[in-house]
């Protein structure tokens, strides 16, 4: 079995849950990855400051669409509070494949997004 | 199979690089568009330089200095008569990046104002668009952008009406470009500018590793290319310039070696080529460059180009065997320099580099520094193979392989 394309990460790459647009909604933000000119964006719905719904949109690879999809079935429900306290670490675990340092951009990608988008901080994940 | 065509050059032992192996596998080296590997002569001039003649260069005295005196220029003749050029013309800078910043501050700052236009072409490296966008932005100039048309090519026609516009006092454009691979028709360009009164720049960074360059019948005003994509070192540019034109500019960098005399108020500068090199210059790099342009030489440029140009007519007809795959640019490998640009339906460009590199495959993915161009496509992002002058027909096999293979792993194998 391939270590990077496992089964279900080229089955979130193929099928990306949560993807599309998201109207109306209640925050959003569009990020680049500087390293291939990909780009993602994010639409959010807050509920009684939680992540109510959320959809992704925009392109990218196998690595940095299948983590948007992973991740998005983890962020809703979350409390912005605790989006703010995400970091690299919990985005590579929640992958669960071995990154290299030029593919850690494609995976954090999504995180990057998010945050932006619920804490106005759009620095990488560290 | 595709008849296998015969390659002319079998140099891969003159490259140490290319005895390394990766997870077992041979190093198939497929990313020379990028930068090239070095052949032994070059590695061994740089350190024997560094070892037995390195001084600093202009103004010592000692015998030692001398040496290094003549390594440095020395080599800047070789080098500017590898490409027709003269020495005194012939300028040293970091890289292209360095060399189009150098026209557009020193030239471009006293020439372009307001009304004027630069005309760049939608193929542009991002060191051939930004300098520009920059200076127009600063002198209330407009860019434009001459359009590439479905083959990948420019229109000599629509250059034309461009030009006869007349506010063009600039054009900036790649001998080949790094994306496509398409050759200008660069000699009938300079040309035409030069009849409609603009000046003229070429990036020729993806054409003089790979073809006989010849500055002197090109006669562009500016001509720059790049010592590491050229079998040299990293670090050494090289610019070309109308001697009239560089006489009449002020310097880029200032401070030391490009001075004449310097008074407390005011300095004067010193002649060509030295006026544009401030400081110590890169004189290991440039020994390094002289090496590989008399390796270039010796195996012949015209030998270099039917080489690259059988391994590029090999490298389309192999790709058109995978499924899903698209190369961009012209369809015939003689109007394109030595590499391919392509996608893969259902698989990310950055995935096929991963996937060519389970093979022991170099190849690079991205934009390529030329976002406008891929904005141009419709495509965000391309992979490309390009090739160099120890490349074989069997490392096209090995990449095609690793391609399919790919495929595979993604369930697109059909």
């Amino acid at each position: 079995m391939d270590d990077l394309y496992r089964d279900y990460i080229l089955d979130h790459y193929k099928q990306p849950r949560n993807f599309g647009e998201l109207d109306p909604h209640d925050l959003e933000a569009l990020e680049h990855n500087p390293l291939c000119g990909d780009e993602l964006g994010v639409h959010i719905r807050v509920k009684d400051d939680r992540i109510e719904d959320l959809r992704f949109h925009g392109h990218g690879c196998a690595i940095s669409q299948a983590a948007a999809s992973i991740a998005s079935e983890e962020l809703k429900g979350m409390t912005l509070a605790q989006v703010g306290e995400l970091d690299a670490d919990w985005m590579i675990e929640l992958l669960g494949i071995p990154v290299s340092a030029t593919r850690r951009k494609c995976a954090l990608l999504n995180l990057k997004v998010v945050r932006g988008a619920v804490t106005g901080d759009h620095a990488w994940p560290a | 199979m595709p008849p296998v065509a015969e390659s002319s050059l079998d140099v891969r032992a003159d490259f140490p690089i290319l005895a390394r192996r990766f997870g077992g596998r041979p190093l198939i080296y497929l990313d020379s568009g990028a930068t090239s590997q070095k052949p032994e002569v070059v590695i061994e001039a740089v350190a024997d330089h560094l070892r037995n003649h390195n001084a600093n260069v202009h103004r010592g005295v000692y015998a030692l200095a001398q040496e290094a005196d003549a390594a440095f220029e020395g080599a800047r003749a070789r080098i500017a008569a590898f490409t027709g050029a003269q020495a005194q013309t012939t300028i040293f800078t970091k890289n292209v990046t360095e060399a189009i910043n150098l026209v557009a501050y020193a030239w471009g700052r006293a020439n372009i104002g307001p009304g004027d236009a630069v005309l760049i072409t939608q193929m542009e490296h991002h060191a051939n668009i930004v300098p520009w966008q920059m200076l127009c932005r600063e002198r209330g100039a407009r860019l434009r952008y001459l359009e590439v048309d479905g083959r990948g090519e420019l229109s000599l026609d629509a250059f034309e009406d461009e030009l006869a516009r007349g506010d063009v006092r600039l054009v900036a454009f790649a001998h080949v470009s790094n994306v496509l691979g398409t050759i200008n028709p660069v000699a009938e360009m300079t040309a035409r500018a030069r009849a409609a009164g603009a000046v003229s720049l070429i990036d020729g960074a993806q054409a003089v590793p790979h073809m006989p360059v010849d500055v002197g019948s090109i006669d562009a005003d500016f001509y720059a290319w790049t010592g590491h994509k050229a079998l040299g070192p990293t670090g050494i540019g090289v610019l070309h310039g109308r001697r009239e034109m560089l006489e009449e500019m002020d310097p880029f960098l200032t401070g030391g070696d490009m001075i004449s005399s310097v008074d407390f108020q005011s300095a004067t500068w010193n002649e060509l080529p030295w006026k544009f090199e401030a400081g110590t210059p890169m004189v290991a790099e440039a020994v390094g460059l002289g090496a590989a342009v008399d390796y270039l030489s010796k195996l012949g440029m015209d030998r270099v180009r039917t080489h690259e140009q059988s391994l590029t007519a090999y490298m389309l007809e192999s790709l058109a065997r995978v499924p899903g795959l698209g190369v961009v640019g012209p369809p015939e490998a003689d109007a394109r320099g030595g590499l391919a640009s392509f996608t893969i339906e259902g698989i990310h460009p950055h995935d096929v580099a991963e996937l060519a590199d389970r093979g022991g495959v170099c190849i690079r993915a991205g934009h390529h520094c030329a976002q406008p161009l891929m904005r141009c496509l419709g495509i965000g992002a391309t992979a490309r193979a390009s090739v160099g002058v120890y490349n074989e027909l069997s490392d096209i096999d090995a990449l095609v392989a690793a391609l399919l293979a790919g495929l595979e792993v993604f369930g697109l194998s059909r």
